[in-house]
């Protein structure tokens, strides 16, 4: 992993529209992993009831924290796309606190990227959710042959 | 039931505008991704405006996958809730006032099918109920931009359904 590759996945991922207007943080990446935040904000809540957030925003912090993974591939040309992306919501994000999630790519084939993320608060031990998701995969052309 | 079936057409649209507006209202991240719901009788359409910062991919442009999922989500939390109060209207166990405290479903889990890109344009969906329980609810949604049936997304999703008294 070369430092110009995380900072251009750093750069590229905060600068882009949704992640901005979340205001989604890189944390840390390595190879094939990232991990990244988004803070707590009243205007992004779901449950007017408890000001929990909306399960949307952990989704895309899932989605989002996915292809930052899959940037990090040594193999990837850095372009993704989602194919299917499934979360299961363990428990409420507390109000109040920024929620981090944690994705790696397991698995990639020649043209598919499997990946695992888990999303949690303060409450580290204690998963907000889970996801699941294959997303496309492209390699340099040399690197086909 | 029968008392409204006395009531003018135009108290009734208004009566069951209110009620939904209430729901929708209620939700800071339904106003912040810009999503609104049209209404026919009971049938629910959700949409969501093109707004520059819900793109994921400046290139193509495209939007954010999350923006999608987060649209698609809306939609089936909505049209659950919607379809409770309905019924709680129907039956004459609540009206426009008590719908403000409407509690809304929670998201179990969440299933995105990515079938092409979403365009820098205005997208609608619908979800329709599959299984609704006492405790439990299953709903998919199909989201299009310019074309019915061309769906750029599609979702399932579980649910655990507020419990209201008895």
């Amino acid at each position: 992993m070369t430092p110009n590759k995380e900072k251009m996945a750093r750069q590229f991922t905060e600068a882009l529209p949704f992640c901005k207007a979340l205001g989604m943080r890189i944390e840390e990446v390595g190879p094939s992993t990232a991990t990244v935040s988004m803070p707590y904000r009243t205007d992004i809540i779901g449950d007017p009831d408890t000001g929990v957030v909306h399960g949307g925003t952990v989704f895309a912090l899932m989605d989002t924290c996915a292809g930052v993974a899959i940037f990090m591939h040594p193999d990837s040309t850095m372009t993704t796309a989602t194919i299917d992306l499934r979360v299961d919501y363990m428990r409420s994000a507390t109000p109040g606190q920024r929620i981090f999630t944690k994705a790696e790519v397991y698995k990639v084939t020649r043209s598919v990227a499997f990946l695992r993320a888990t999303a949690w608060d303060d409450d580290s031990e204690n998963p907000v959710a889970t996801a699941t998701g294959a997303f496309t995969f492209e390699r340099p052309k040399e690197a086909g042959k | 039931m029968i008392k409204h079936r006395k009531e003018p057409l135009q108290k009734i649209k208004q009566r069951r505008d209110n009620a939904l507006a209430a729901l929708v209202d209620r939700v800071p991240y339904i106003k912040f991704m810009g999503i609104h719901f049209d209404r026919r009788g009971d049938e629910l359409t959700a949409i969501m405006a093109f707004d520059d910062k819900l793109i994921g991919n400046p290139i193509l442009p495209a939007l954010h996958g999350g923006a999608t999922a987060s649209f698609l989500e809306v939609t089936a939390v909505i049209e659950l809730a919607w379809a409770q109060a309905w019924q709680r209207m129907e039956n004459d166990e609540v009206h426009t006032a008590a719908m403000a405290a409407e509690r809304l479903p929670k998201t179990i889990d969440f299933s995105v099918d990515y079938l092409r890109s979403g365009l820098a344009r205005d997208c609608y969906a619908r979800a329709r109920i599959n299984r609704s329980g006492r405790r439990y609810a299953s709903v998919h949604v199909e989201a299009w931009q310019d074309n019915r049936a061309r769906l750029f997304a599609q979702a399932t999703g579980h649910f655990l359904m507020p419990q209201y008294g008895g």
